[in-house]
C-alpha cells in the first residue's frame, strides 16, 4: 500500500452517530472513543454515493434503460416496481419487493424508496414467511444498511486494499491449490438457502473436488435436522399449520417469535385465537419450557421445566398416546405435574388431528423424534413435511468440529467466512480462535467490523440485502429474487460476488450471477419476463416445495435424564440482538426486552426466591461459572423463570464493534460449550460485592415490590380485561362489566356528545387477545416516525422516546407461574385530550377528524401536556436526541416525518403522514378514503394482526366493525377522555380440568360487576 | 414638630410593647437612615452578601450550561415532566406572599405592628417573585420560544392558549409583581425623599433625588400618597388570594390523582402566607440583630408573626387532613392508592413524613409563648417551616407523578446536581437582593415609625 493510501484512510469508527447522547451519559467507553478517535472528522466523514449520484444512478436506470448512461456500473436494470410510477416523481415514494435473508431464510418484504433511498421495510402480503407483517429484525434492517459504522473498504491485514488485488491474490492462492484439486480450500457460512450460493457451490466443488464447505449458524437447528434424521432417516423441514388446529403443545418452541416462518405462524396462530372470528372457537396452548418465553407468555398453560425435563414430558405424553418403544425414567416422570399432564393429554387424545406439538429448536434431537411420533400418533393435519430448503443441510456442530479439526491439523490452506462471526459465536470449547491463526489464507465477508474480521487477512465489506442481488428461500421453499434498492453504500460486496472470484470470474457482478442461476430455471424468450414478474411480485411462482409423504421409523433413544448439580444455566439468544449480530443497531439496543423490559445490556435472569437463596439481590454483578468457565454478569429477577435455573442472552458483550454495541453487556459465549450449547447445568453464582445498574423501561424503584404492586395495580384498574372462554360464551361482553364507565352526561360539565365528527373519524383498536408482545410496532414505528435512541444512561432516567410502548403486567402467583399480560399503548387519540387545554401555547391541538396533532414548531416545551396524559404516552427531547449530522442517518429517515430538536414533545401521531398521503390520492381521484388504504407502521407490521385502523364513520370498515365488538373497551374509561384508541379483551382458553397458569391460583374468573362510579 | 408628650400609658401586661419609646423623631430617622448613609455595614454582613453572590454565580452558570445542554441535566423524565423548577417556582410564590399580606391586608385591617416589617417584607416578596420568575423561564425546553406565551401580535394571528393554567400564571404573577413593586416604590417615596435631604452633595442625593420624584412632603402629597397608598393596597388584597390560587390551578386543573383536588386553592394561599411569615422570621431575626433594629421590630412583632404562622399552619394541617380524608371518602380508587403511595410507598414517604414533621407537628410549639417570643427557637422553627413547605411542593409535584394511573409507565424522580444549583442559586440571587437592599434603600418605613411613635407617645398604641 502506498503512503497516499494510507492517508486516505477514512477514520473506521464515527463518533457522530452516538454524538446525542454519548456526552449525556459522561462516562461511558463511547464517550471515551469520541474524545480519543478522530472526533474533528465526523464532519468530514467520505459520503461514498451522495445524493446526486443516487439520483443520477436511478434515473439513469430507470429512464435510460439500454443506453449507456451510467459509467459507473455496468448497464442493470435495478427494479421493476411494485406500483409503477410512469416515471419517478420527487416526494413520492416507490415500493419495491423484495426479500430479507434472515438466519438463512428468506421473508418477503415491501422496501418504501424515496428518490432512491430505502426508508421503510413493510411485509409483503403474497410471501408465505410474511403474509403482510415483518418480523422485528426486517424492521430494524433498514437502520442496519445505514449504519455509519459498517466496513467500508476492502482491507488486508487492517490496511487499506481493493477489490481487485482481494481478487488477484485469491486468484494466487487458488493457483497455489489446483494440483490438489483444491484440497485446503474451506468455505465457511451459515445456513444456506439460496439457489445461486448452491450452484456456485455446486461448480466450486467441481473445480476443486476437494475443497470443502462448514456451515455454521449459531441460532442453530441441529435439534430439528438430527431428529428428522431418527425418525424419517433423512433431513426433512416440518411446517405447520394452523388453520384447524385445537390445541397446541409447545416444547420448548418459541414458535411465534423464533424461526424462519415465525412471523408467519404468529398470524395463522392468532386466528384461532380470535373467539369472535372463529364463531365461539378458540384453540388451546400448553407450553412447557425452561426459560420463560413470549410463546409461554401468551399460553393458556405454562409450565416451568428444566431443560431436560422437557424430554421427559415428551417421553411421558408419547407412552400415554401408546407410542411404542419409548422409554421413560420413572424417577424423572414422577416429578412431571400429573394434573397438568392429565389435562394436555386430554385434550391432545380428544383433538386428535387437531391437535399439534411442536419441538424447540434448542431441544435435542429425541425431542424433535418424539414429537414427530405424537404428531403421526394424533394424525395431526398440521403438520406436513417437506424436502430440506436449506441447500445442503447438515449437523452443523460436526461441520464446524471438523473444520476446527482441519485447522488445527494445518490443512486448511484457505479459509472464506462468509458473513457471521464465528469467533465470537462459536461454543469456546471449540477452538475456533486459535485454529483459525493457522490458516495461511483467511478471508470474511463482512457488513462490519468484528472479532472474526479482526482475526482474519481479507475483510471484505459485505453488501446489506437491500443493496446487492441475490436469491433466498423461505421456510417452505419458496424462492425470491433479493433486489437491491440502492447502490452499495460502502461498496460492498455480495457473497456471490466473491464464490464467484473463488470461481475465477475477476469481475463479477451479482446481478449477473443470479440471472444465471434463474436463467436456467426458465430458459428461453420467456426469461424477461419470468424475471420482472418475480422482481415484481417478490415470489418466484411454482417453487414451493411439495409436500412430502415420508414413512417413519422411530428410533428414539433411551432416555438419560441429566442430574442437576446447582444451576442450570439455560442460553438463549437474545430477543433484540439476535446472535450477536445486530448489536450495533442502536435500534434494537435499546429495544425494551418484553418480558423483563431491558436495553442496552443482557443479565442473569433468575427467579427472585432463588436469587435470595443465593443472597443475591437484583442488579448485583455476578461471577457467573459454568463449565470451568466464568463470565462476569448483572443479576435480573425475573418472575416466571423456572427455580433453580438461570436464563442468559446470548449476542452482548461485542469486543470488537462499532461503537453502539462494544462492550453492552456480557459475552455469554464465554460460558457456552458445544455439548451444551441451550443449557449446562452446574453452574454458581458469586458475588463480586459489585453492583450494576441494569436500564429498564419501567419503574427502578425495588424491581420485585413494584413489579407485584403493578401488577395487583393493573388487575384493581381493570387494565386488562381478560375471561376465559366459558366466561365469554356466557357473557361476551364481560369487558363492559369490569372497571367504570365513561362519565355519563349527567355527571360531567362537559358535554361528551358535544362534539360532532363529521367526515373522517380515526380510531384504532388494539386486540389483546391476539398481541404477544413481540414488540414489532414499537420497531415499525421507530423506523416510521425518525424515532431517536437515547442510549443507556437516559433510559435510566426513564427518557426513552418510543412512541408506543408495550405494557407488561404479571398476574396470580408471583411465586411460581405468573400469567403474563401485554397491553401496547400508543397515543390514545382522546376526545376530550386532558393533554390539549393545559398547553399554554396551543402547540397540541385537536383536528377535526379526531387526532391529536402535535405543532413541533409551535412547542416551548412546558411538559405540562405530559403530566397531564393520564396515559403517558408522550415523549420529550430532553437533549437534541436526534442525529442531525450524519449523513448516512439522514438518508434513512422518513422524509414526510419533521425530525424533532431539542425542548419539544412528541408522540403518535396515527401516522399521519400515512393519513395525509392517502388523502392526497383520494382526493386527486375524487372520492374518499377507503377502508385499509391508510394502514399504520404498527398495524402494518404486527405478525399477529393485533392492530385495526380506520375511520370510524364508515359504517362498512373493519375498525366500526372492530368496535362494536362485545369485548371493545377503553383504557381508564372513566377519567372521560374518550380515546379513540380502544382495547379488544382477551379471551383465554384454559382447559376445565386444571387451574389456569398450571400454578395454583384460580381459573382467571372476572370480577363480578360492581355498582359503578367512584 | 413637637410632640405632646403625655403620660406614657403602662405597657400592657405579658404583652411587649410595638417600640421603644425612648426615641424621637430624630432618632428614628437616624436609627434608619444611618444604616444606609453612614455606618457601615455590620460585620455579619459581608460573608451574607459573599454567599449570596457566591450562590448568584452557581445559578449563572448552572443556567448558562442548561440553555447549552437542554433540560436533560435535570432529573425530569417521562412520567415525571415537572421536579425541582416547579417545586421552586411554587415555593418562592408562596414565599412572596408574606410581603403583601402583611402590607395591603393587615393595612386594610388596621393592624399597626404591620409598620416595622412591612418595607421588609415587601422587599422579600419582590425578590421572592424574582426568584420564582426565572423558573418559568429556566423550565422550558425552548426558552428562546418563551414569548409565544405572551399574547404578542403576530402575523400568523395566533393567540396562546387561554384555557391553559400555565397561561393565567405568566397573567397572575406578573399582575402581582407589577403591583407589589408599585405598592412598594410607593411607600418609599417619602423615605427616599428623607435619604435624599440627608445624604451628602453627590451622586447618592442625585440618584436617591430621583427616586423620591420631588416629594417635599407637603400636605397636598401626604394627601395624595395616603389615597394612593390605600388603592393600590386595596388593589394587592385580593392578589394576595388570586395568585396561589392560580398557581394551584396549575395542579387543580389536571386530572392527575394527587393534582386533581378542589382544596388546592384555600390549602395553597393558607401555605403561602406560612411559608411566607416563616421566611420573614428567618430574615428578620438576624437583620434585627445585626442592625441593632431591636427598638423598633421588637418582641411584639416576633410574637405576632409566630401566632399568624401557628394560625396558617393549623389552616394547611387542616389542608392534609382533608386531602387524605377525601381521597379515602370519594372511593376513588386512584385517589386511594395515590394517598397511600404518598404515605407508604414508592420511595417517597420520607417527604411524606418528614413534611408532616416540619408543617404540622413543629408549628405545634409556636403554642408555648416561649417559643414565640425567643429569637433562636423561633428561628428555628420558621427554617423547619421553609424546609417544610419545599417538601409539601415536592411531594405534591414528584409524587403524584411517579405513579399515576397506567403502573408500567411509573417512574422514579431525584434532583441532580444541576437542579440543585438552581435551587440554591436562586436563594443565592434572593440574599443578594436583600443585601443589596439594606445597604441601599430604609429597611423600616421611616415616616411611618415616627407616626407610629406619637401614637405611642398619645396612648393610641401600645
Amino acid at each position: 500500500m502506498n503512503p497516499g493510501e494510507a492517508e486516505k484512510k477514512a477514520p473506521r469508527r464515527r463518533p457522530a452517530y452516538w454524538r446525542s447522547f454519548d456526552e449525556v451519559s459522561g462516562n461511558t467507553p463511547f464517550d471515551a472513543l469520541v474524545h480519543r478517535e478522530f472526533p474533528g472528522e465526523a464532519g468530514v466523514m467520505p459520503d461514498p454515493v451522495g445524493r446526486r449520484n443516487f439520483i443520477k444512478v436511478m434515473g439513469a436506470s430507470v429512464m435510460l434503460a439500454g443506453m449507456a448512461g451510467c459509467a459507473r456500473q455496468p448497464e442493470e436494470k435495478i427494479v421493476p416496481y411494485v406500483k409503477a410510477p410512469e416515471e419517478m416523481v420527487s416526494g413520492k415514494p416507490d415500493y419495491f419487493a423484495t426479500a430479507m435473508p434472515f438466519d438463512g431464510y428468506g421473508q418477503g418484504v415491501v422496501v418504501t424508496s424515496f428518490e432512491g433511498r430505502p426508508t421503510k421495510i413493510e411485509g409483503l402480503p403474497e410471501h408465505p414467511a410474511s403474509h403482510g407483517a415483518t418480523s422485528l429484525h426486517a424492521q430494524a434492517s433498514i437502520l442496519d444498511m445505514y449504519d455509519p459504522d459498517r466496513l467500508n473498504t476492502v482491507t488486508y491485514g487492517g490496511r487499506i486494499s481493493t477489490w481487485n488485488r482481494f481478487i488477484m491474490d485469491t486468484a494466487t492462492a487458488l493457483a497455489r491449490l489446483d494440483e490438489k484439486q483444491g484440497a485446503g480450500l474451506r468455505i465457511l457460512t451459515g445456513t444456506v438457502t439460496s439457489p445461486t450460493l448452491a450452484r456456485q457451490m455446486k461448480a466450486l466443488r467441481e473445480a476443486y473436488p476437494n475443497m470443502r464447505w462448514h456451515q455454521h449458524d449459531p441460532a442453530g437447528r441441529d435439534g430439528m435436522r438430527a431428529g428428522a434424521q431418527l425418525v424419517f432417516g433423512r433431513y426433512v423441514e416440518t411446517l405447520y399449520d394452523f388453520s384447524r388446529v385445537k390445541t397446541v403443545l409447545s416444547l420448548d418452541a418459541d414458535f411465534l417469535h423464533q424461526g424462519p416462518a415465525h412471523v408467519r405462524y404468529a398470524r395463522d396462530f392468532a386466528r384461532t385465537r380470535d373467539v369472535e372470528a372463529n364463531h365461539g372457537a378458540m384453540s388451546r396452548l400448553f407450553v412447557a419450557e425452561p426459560s420463560p418465553t413470549l410463546t409461554g407468555a401468551v399460553a393458556d398453560h405454562k409450565l416451568g421445566l428444566r431443560h431436560d425435563e422437557v424430554e421427559t414430558l415428551a417421553r411421558v405424553v408419547a407412552r400415554r398416546l401408546g407410542i411404542p418403544g419409548v422409554d421413560v425414567d420413572e424417577a424423572a416422570a414422577a416429578k412431571l405435574p400429573t394434573g397438568w399432564l392429565d389435562a394436555l393429554l386430554k385434550d391432545l387424545q380428544g383433538d386428535g388431528p387437531g391437535a399439534v406439538v411442536i419441538p424447540g429448536d434448542g431441544q435435542p434431537a429425541a425431542v424433535h423424534a418424539l414429537a414427530h411420533a405424537i404428531n403421526a400418533r394424533l394424525g395431526s393435519m398440521a403438520v406436513s413435511h417437506i424436502a430440506p430448503v436449506e441447500a445442503e443441510p447438515v449437523d452443523q456442530a460436526a461441520s464446524l468440529r471438523a473444520l476446527v479439526e482441519d485447522m488445527n491439523r494445518g490443512d486448511v490452506a484457505m479459509l472464506v467466512i462468509l458473513g457471521g462471526n464465528p469467533v465470537y459465536d462459536t461454543p469456546w470449547d471449540v477452538g475456533f480462535k486459535d485454529a483459525l491463526e493457522r490458516v495461511p489464507f483467511r478471508a470474511h465477508l463482512t457488513t462490519h467490523e468484528n472479532e472474526t474480521s479482526h482475526d482474519c487477512h481479507w475483510v471484505i465489506p459485505q453488501a446489506h440485502y437491500l443493496e446487492a442481488w441475490g436469491d433466498v428461500r423461505s421456510f417452505n421453499g419458496t424462492a425470491s429474487i433479493v433486489q437491491p434498492l440502492i447502490l452499495p453504500l460502502y461498496k460492498g460486496k455480495a457473497a456471490s460476488e466473491v464464490l464467484a472470484v473463488l470461481l475465477g470470474d475477476e469481475n463479477p457482478d451479482a446481478h449477473a450471477i443470479v440471472r444465471e442461476t434463474w436463467i436456467k430455471h426458465r430458459p428461453g424468450d420467456g426469461f424477461d419476463r419470468f424475471w420482472k414478474n418475480a422482481l415484481s411480485r417478490g415470489v418466484i411462482p411454482g417453487t414451493t416445495a411439495k409436500k412430502l409423504g415420508i414413512k417413519m421409523t422411530l428410533r428414539i433413544p433411551p432416555h438419560r435424564p441429566v442430574a442437576r448439580e446447582g444451576l442450570d444455566v439455560v442460553f438463549r439468544l437474545d430477543p433484540a440482538l439476535h446472535e450477536g449480530r445486530y448489536a450495533n443497531n442502536a435500534w434494537l439496543q435499546e429495544l425494551p426486552k418484553p418480558l423483563t423490559k431491558l436495553t442496552w445490556d443482557n443479565a442473569v435472569h433468575i427467579h427472585p426466591a432463588t436469587a435470595r437463596a443465593l443472597h443475591l439481590d437484583h442488579e448485583d454483578l455476578v461471577v457467573l461459572s459454568c463449565n470451568g468457565r466464568q463470565v462476569e454478569a448483572p443479576v435480573l429477577y425475573q418472575f416466571g423463570h423456572p427455580r433453580d435455573a438461570i436464563t442468559v442472552h446470548l449476542g452482548h458483550g461485542r469486543e470488537i464493534c462499532g461503537p453502539v454495541g462494544r462492550g453492552v453487556g456480557f459475552n455469554a459465549y464465554a460460558v457456552r460449550s458445544s455439548t451444551s450449547p441451550w443449557c449446562a447445568t452446574g453452574a454458581s453464582l458469586a458475588k463480586t460485592g459489585k453492583s450494576y445498574a441494569l436500564a429498564r423501561t419501567e419503574e427502578h424503584y425495588n424491581i420485585e415490590q413494584s413489579i407485584v404492586e403493578q401488577g395487583e395495580t393493573a388487575q384493581d384498574r381493570h387494565l386488562i380485561r381478560e375471561a376465559p372462554l366459558a366466561h365469554f360464551r356466557e357473557r361476551p361482553d364481560f369487558a363492559q362489566h369490569l372497571g367504570h364507565h365513561a362519565p355519563g352526561r349527567e355527571d360531567t360539565l362537559y358535554k361528551p356528545d358535544e362534539k360532532s365528527w363529521d367526515g373522517y373519524a380515526w380510531g384504532m383498536t388494539i386486540d389483546l387477545g391476539r398481541c404477544t408482545g413481540c414488540n414489532v410496532c414499537v420497531m415499525a414505528c421507530q423506523s416510521e416516525n425518525n424515532i431517536p435512541v437515547v442510549g443507556k444512561e437516559q433510559v435510566i432516567k426513564g427518557r426513552e422516546m418510543q412512541w408506543i410502548r408495550i405494557d407488561r403486567y404479571y398476574k396470580g402467583d408471583y411465586g411460581g407461574e405468573p400469567e403474563v399480560a401485554f397491553q401496547p399503548v400508543p397515543c390514545m387519540q382522546c376526545e376530550n385530550a386532558p393533554c390539549e387545554p393545559v398547553c399554554p401555547v396551543g402547540a397540541t391541538m385537536h383536528s377535526k377528524e379526531g387526532l391529536n396533532d402535535m405543532v413541533y414548531n409551535r412547542c416551548v416545551g412546558t411538559r405540562y401536556c405530559a403530566n397531564n396524559c393520564p396515559y403517558k404516552v408522550r415523549r420529550f427531547n430532553f437533549f437534541k436526541f436526534a442525529d442531525h449530522k450524519t449523513p448516512q442517518l439522514k438518508m434513512m429517515r422518513n422524509p414526510n416525518v419533521t425530525v424533532r430538536s431539542r425542548g419539544v414533545m412528541e408522540k403518535c401521531t396515527y401516522c399521519v403522514q400515512r393519513i395525509n398521503m392517502a388523502r392526497i390520492t383520494a382526493k386527486r381521484d375524487g372520492r374518499l378514503i377507503q377502508d385499509g388504504e391508510v394502514v399504520t407502521a404498527c398495524q402494518a407490521a404486527c405478525p399477529s394482526g393485533a392492530i385495526q385502523f380506520g375511520n370510524l364513520n364508515d359504517p362498512g370498515s373493519r375498525i366500526a366493525a372492530s368496535k362494536k365488538s362485545p369485548r371493545n373497551y377503553s383504557l381508564l374509561a372513566d377519567v372521560g377522555t374518550r380515546p379513540r384508541t380502544t382495547y379488544l379483551a382477551k379471551v383465554n382458553n384454559p382447559s376445565a380440568h386444571l387451574d389456569a397458569g398450571g400454578g395454583e391460583g384460580g381459573p382467571a374468573m372476572p370480577h363480578e360487576p360492581q355498582p359503578e362510579h367512584g | 414638630m413637637e410632640a405632646q408628650y403625655v403620660d406614657i400609658p403602662e405597657p400592657l401586661e405579658n404583652i411587649p410593647p410595638l417600640a421603644e419609646t425612648d426615641h424621637s423623631y430624630e432618632s428614628i430617622s437616624r436609627a434608619v437612615c444611618d444604616v444606609v448613609l453612614e455606618k457601615p455595614m455590620p460585620r455579619p454582613w459581608y460573608p451574607v452578601f459573599g454567599v449570596g453572590n457566591l450562590l448568584l454565580a452557581v445559578l449563572g452558570l448552572s443556567t448558562m450550561y442548561l440553555f447549552y445542554r437542554g433540560l436533560g441535566i435535570w432529573g425530569i423524565n417521562n412520567p415525571v415532566g415537572w421536579g425541582f423548577a416547579i417545586v421552586n417556582l411554587v415555593w418562592w410564590i408562596g414565599i412572596g406572599h408574606a410581603g403583601t399580606l402583611i402590607s395591603a391586608i393587615l393595612l386594610l385591617f388596621h393592624q399597626d405592628w404591620r409598620t416595622a416589617i412591612n418595607r421588609f417584607a415587601e422587599a422579600m416578596t419582590l425578590f421572592a417573585v424574582m426568584c420564582a420568575g426565572i423558573f418559568p423561564l429556566l423550565h422550558v425546553g425552548r426558552p428562546w420560544a418563551i414569548y409565544f406565551i405572551f399574547p404578542l401580535p403576530n402575523t400568523m394571528s395566533l393567540w396562546p392558549q387561554f384555557r391553559s393554567p400555565l397561561l393565567w400564571d405568566v397573567f397572575a404573577i406578573s399582575t402581582y409583581f407589577t403591583v407589589s413593586l408599585l405598592f412598594w416604590y410607593t411607600g418609599l417615596i417619602p423615605d427616599l425623599a428623607t435619604l435624599r435631604d440627608r445624604a451628602p452633595r453627590g451622586i447618592r442625593r442625585t440618584i436617591y433625588g430621583i427616586f423620591a420624584l420631588g416629594w417635599r412632603g407637603s400636605a397636598r402629597h401626604w394627601f395624595r400618597y395616603e389615597m394612593a397608598y390605600l388603592l393600590i393596597g386595596g388593589m394587592s388584597a385580593p392578589l394576595v388570594v388570586s395568585v396561589h390560587t392560580i398557581v394551584s390551578f396549575d395542579f387543580a386543573v389536571s386530572v392527575i390523582p394527587g393534582w386533581h383536588t378542589t382544596i388546592f386553592p384555600p390549602y395553597f394561599v393558607a401555605g403561602a402566607i406560612y411559608s411566607g411569615f416563616a421566611m420573614v422570621l428567618t430574615i428578620l431575626i438576624p437583620v434585627r440583630e445585626w442592625f441593632n433594629m431591636k427598638d423598633f421590630i421588637t418582641t411584639r412583632h416576633l410574637d405576632n408573626m409566630a401566632k399568624v404562622m401557628l394560625a396558617t399552619g393549623l389552616v394547611v394541617a387542616y389542608g392534609y387532613f382533608s386531602e387524605a380524608f377525601y381521597a379515602w371518602y370519594s372511593g376513588n380508587e386512584y385517589e386511594r392508592f395515590m394517598m397511600s403511595n404518598r404515605m407508604f410507598g414508592g420511595g417517597y414517604w420520607w417527604a411524606y413524613w418528614c413534611l408532616m414533621f416540619c408543617n404540622v407537628l413543629s408549628p405545634q410549639f409556636l403554642w408555648i409563648k416561649w417559643v414565640r417570643q425567643n429569637p433562636v427557637p423561633l428561628f428555628v422553627a420558621s427554617i423547619v417551616v421553609n424546609i417544610g413547605m419545599w417538601l409539601e411542593r415536592y411531594v405534591i409535584v414528584v409524587t403524584s407523578l411517579t405513579r399515576d394511573f397506567l403502573p408500567q409507565a411509573w417512574g422514579q424522580y431525584t434532583g441532580t446536581i444541576f437542579d440543585w444549583a438552581a435551587y440554591v442559586g436562586s436563594i443565592g440571587l434572593f440574599i443578594t437582593m436583600l443585601c443589596l437592599f439594606v445597604r441601599f434603600l430604609p429597611m423600616i418605613s421611616i415616616f411611618e415609625l415616627r407616626v407610629q411613635h406619637r401614637q405611642m407617645l398619645r396612648g393610641e398604641l401600645r
